[in-house]
């Protein structure tokens, strides 16, 4: 089985932990360097399965804003955010908005929805 | 003349913490004022998440963290004044605004919190040489008009600087479709969170040069192309190094600035170290009833922080409105000495730090294993051990009220000690 050596810088909290992650066999990888537990967790998933939260905006209409902030409620493959882009990019929602409410429910999939992040009045 | 306990300038989270704060010490008086539209500061264009690790618990977005305290201003019934400028603040705390409705107007304060925050270095800033087409922006320009605005503001993108805001917006560019050529740095290591340089640049392929700069921008109407130069030791461009890279627009990401001109109208004595006021443990500034926090006393990587120091403030503010004049009060200074770019606060009277003291301050450079040491003459009144630290990084160090009481009456000074692996 091919040897995995990889330096992961952790981006879970802005404290940057530089994380080793080193062994043969995936299912029993050795990891050191991390602060906290959460940074272990974050090593193990990069190499397997990394994910990030997906953050952009929509078109709005009928508010003081032209844009409203929108994110995924939890983190998505990587290689689906160029797609879920897309997906994004044709969508227009109307104001009033509250914050949390899911603009696209289960986009592309992914079992994330996407929600506002903030509230906008109707004008 | 209106009159008010406390008057707050500046609606971000250092405003809008600090009268939170101020209202939970039992004050009724609250105004605060801010010149934007709505409340939230820069944050309402931060769409990003990483805010509030420290603070909530939780991994929020700008307009997330914002849209709490706006909450809580409203709960609380804090009055704010939302499209007005202040244009001065006196020695004896009357403050002048201006908004549209009311013409200009003046309101006298028991206490003022000075929160304006900061604002961004621009190309004037850094004396690039070259033609002044469009296609120029700061980070945060940019970000305003991508994000709020919803206009895009170029393809083929070079960005000058890697403080976080740089870093956010050349993933943010990515995301809606330019490409962003690489991401230029003139010292040897990133000056934002390598957090934020993992998950924008490398997640997206977006080159980091360390070590280069741009000499001089191409094009009349709109930019054509930037030349770029390696550095030197001491961040210089190096004569025949230079390089063209085609574009259409150029981002600026170097530095910000907090924004005192109302502190220098009221007077108020500033630190050349950080840009901003001198200010003690309770974020007094040298004009008694004067305070200040969050950007505009010194640059913060994050909010958590902001908000932390805006809660020393809004108490400092709230006890000072609440008490009878104290007499004079006697403070020691506290010193950047080998290794440090700052410290704040810059003053510190020990016998009224109630638990303890939180030390705020920057190094100058990148630093392998080091100790910081808080020192009064050649005793060490507090140490911490660093693994690593970097200028791009603020550190924070803690001084319980037991060393404090230690404290003599001379100057403090705060400097780094490298130490063996």
């Amino acid at each position: 089985m091919k040897e995995i050596q990889r330096e992961i810088v952790c981006i879970v909290c802005p404290t940057g932990c530089r994380i080793q992650v080193s062994g043969d066999d995936p299912q029993a990888l050795t990891i050191t360097g991390n602060e906290c537990k959460r940074g272990e967790e974050y090593a193990l998933k990069e190499i397997t399965d990394p994910r990030r939260t997906l953050i952009t905006t929509v078109r709005l209409h009928h508010a003081g804003l032209r844009r409203l902030p929108v994110r995924t409620s939890i983190e998505i493959p990587k290689r689906s955010i160029f797609p879920c882009m897309e997906v994004i990019n044709r969508t227009e929602v109307e104001a009033p908005v509250e914050i949390g409410q899911v603009i696209i429910s289960d986009i592309l999939g992914t079992g994330a929805d996407l929600i506002a992040t903030r509230s906008v009045a109707r004008v | 003349m209106d009159s008010f306990d406390i008057v707050v300038i500046g609606g971000g989270p250092a405003g809008m913490a600090a009268a939170v704060a101020a209202r939970q010490m039992g004050i009724e008086k609250i105004l605060l004022i801010e010149r934007d539209r709505e409340l939230g500061g820069i944050l309402q264009q931060c769409i990003h998440n990483g805010f509030g690790l420290h603070h909530f618990k939780e991994d929020l977005t700008g307009p997330e963290f914002s849209e709490r305290y706006i909450k809580m201003m409203g709960e609380l019934g804090i009055l704010s004044r939302l499209d007005t400028m202040v244009l001065s603040i006196t020695r004896n705390r009357e403050v002048v605004l201006i908004n549209s409705a009311e013409g200009v107007n003046t309101v006298k304060a028991g206490a003022v919190i000075l929160a304006m925050g900061c604002r961004e270095r621009t190309r004037g800033a850094i004396n690039i040489p070259g033609s002044r087409p469009a296609g120029i922006f700061t980070a945060g320009a940019a970000q305003r008009l991508i994000n709020i605005e919803g206009y895009m503001v170029g393809e083929r993108i070079m960005m000058l600087g890697t403080g976080d805001i740089g870093l956010i917006m050349a993933r943010r560019l990515t995301l809606e479709g330019s490409k962003v050529i690489a991401v230029l740095a003139r010292k040897p290591y990133p000056g934002g969170l390598m957090r934020n340089v993992v998950q924008c640049l490398y997640d997206y392929g977006i080159p980091l040069l360390l070590q280069h700069t741009v000499v001089e921008i191409l094009g009349k109407d709109r930019v054509r192309g930037v030349r770029v130069a390696r550095t030197d030791e001491n961040s210089l461009p190096i004569p025949g190094t230079e390089e063209l890279y085609e574009c259409d627009t150029l981002i600026l990401s170097v530095g910000l600035i907090p924004e005192n001109e109302l502190s220098l109208s009221a007077g108020v004595e500033m630190d050349r170290r950080t840009g901003g006021p001198i200010v003690n443990e309770s974020r007094e500034t040298s004009v008694p009833g004067i305070f200040a926090c969050g950007n505009v006393v010194h640059v913060h990587d994050l909010v958590d922080f902001v908000v932390e120091e805006s809660e020393i403030a809004g108490k400092g503010a709230a006890r000072f409105v609440q008490l009878p004049v104290e007499k004079k009060v006697t403070s020691v200074a506290l010193l950047p000495g080998t290794g440090l770019k700052y410290v704040v606060p810059q003053r510190v009277n020990p016998a009224k730090v109630a638990e303890r003291l939180d030390l705020f301050l920057r190094v100058n450079r990148v630093y392998g294993p080091s100790c910081i040491e808080v020192k009064e003459g050649g005793e060490v009144l507090k140490k911490v051990k660093r693994p690593r630290m970097n200028p791009g990084e603020m550190e924070r160090v803690r001084i319980d009220r037991n060393a404090m009481e230690t404290i003599k009456g001379s100057d403090l000074t705060v400097e780094v000690v490298e130490v063996e692996g």
